[in-house]
């Protein structure tokens, strides 16, 4: 199976308190984007699921919209600095005499290579699926944790 | 995988909704997919609908329009900083007018991992009949 790579580790921009801001300004580039012609929207790797990764002291957290998938369908596979997320989404068909109206949702194969940017630990890994959406909590490894430093 | 017919998945970002109507609450609108499909005895609607629970979900059915809102709580927690955003949450909306051939009392609706399917059944007039020919 081929998987893609997707990115280079983007850049540590704003602070989290500034979420609203970032929102912002992601919304400012797609309106630069629209404007110079091409509709661009939110960077992204282009791949699905989309995925937002988030981090604090402990752990990274992992989510993407699933949505119709069931946990036995997806097939996660950790390594030491990542992790691919594939599976398929099957939409049933829905007997023979049946008229679509409007087709919108989409079905097929997806796999998915995230990177992160540091070392994690492998065995303690958590994803749960719940209403559609994964979260993996991901813990880092104990050397790349953040530490305090007493001042003597 | 060994099923090689299966198309890949393209990705697909959020619809945002422009303007549904005046929002009270602020943050981004989306609207979500939908299936919908007919047969001779009902409508069925498929709607993704990724992080909703039953408890936010409002289907509200009215003057024959069917309204789908579904709010979608933060997924992160205040404590923890981005990495990599692709998408937003925000509340999903959506609107549908319905023909009167629903049979309006009959509608059922059952979300499970994401996906709302709305069962709306046709009324009995509306159901196609066979006419025997009389000779």
């Amino acid at each position: 199976m081929i998987y893609r790579r997707i990115f280079d580790f983007p850049t540590r921009g704003f602070r989290s308190s500034f979420r609203e801001l970032d929102r912002l300004q992601r919304q400012m580039e797609q309106w630069q984007g629209a404007l110079s012609g091409g509709a661009l929207p939110m960077p992204s790797a282009g791949v699905f699921p989309l995925t937002n990764v988030t981090e604090d002291n402990d752990n990274y957290y992992l989510r993407a919209e699933l949505p119709g998938i069931k946990s036995d369908e997806l097939d996660i596979q950790v390594t030491a600095k990542g992790m691919s997320i594939s599976g398929e989404r099957k939409i049933p068909v829905e007997g023979n005499n049946v008229k679509y109206h409007r087709r919108e949702r989409e079905a097929g194969k997806f796999s998915r290579l995230v990177n992160l940017p540091d070392d994690i630990d492998v065995d303690k890994v958590d994803a749960k699926l719940e209403n559609g959406v994964l979260t993996m909590t991901i813990p880092k490894a104990e050397k790349t944790k953040p530490r305090q430093i007493t001042v003597q | 995988m060994t099923d090689s017919n299966a198309k890949e998945i393209q990705v697909k970002p959020k619809q945002e909704v422009s303007s549904p109507a005046e929002q009270t609450k602020p943050g981004v609108i989306f609207t979500p997919s939908v299936d919908i499909f007919e047969t001779d005895r009902e409508l069925t609607l498929l709607a993704d609908l990724p992080g909703v629970t039953a408890e936010n979900l409002t289907i509200d059915l009215r003057e024959n329009t069917l309204t789908l809102t579904g709010e979608v709580d933060p997924f992160e927690r205040a404590d923890e900083e981005d990495i990599l955003i692709e998408y937003e949450i925000g509340k999903y909306y959506r609107q549908f007018s319905l023909s009167n051939v629903i049979d309006q009392g009959k509608i059922n609706a059952n979300l499970t991992d994401g996906v709302l399917r709305l069962t709306l059944p046709k009324v009995e007039e509306a159901k196609p009949r066979k006419i025997e020919v009389k000779t």
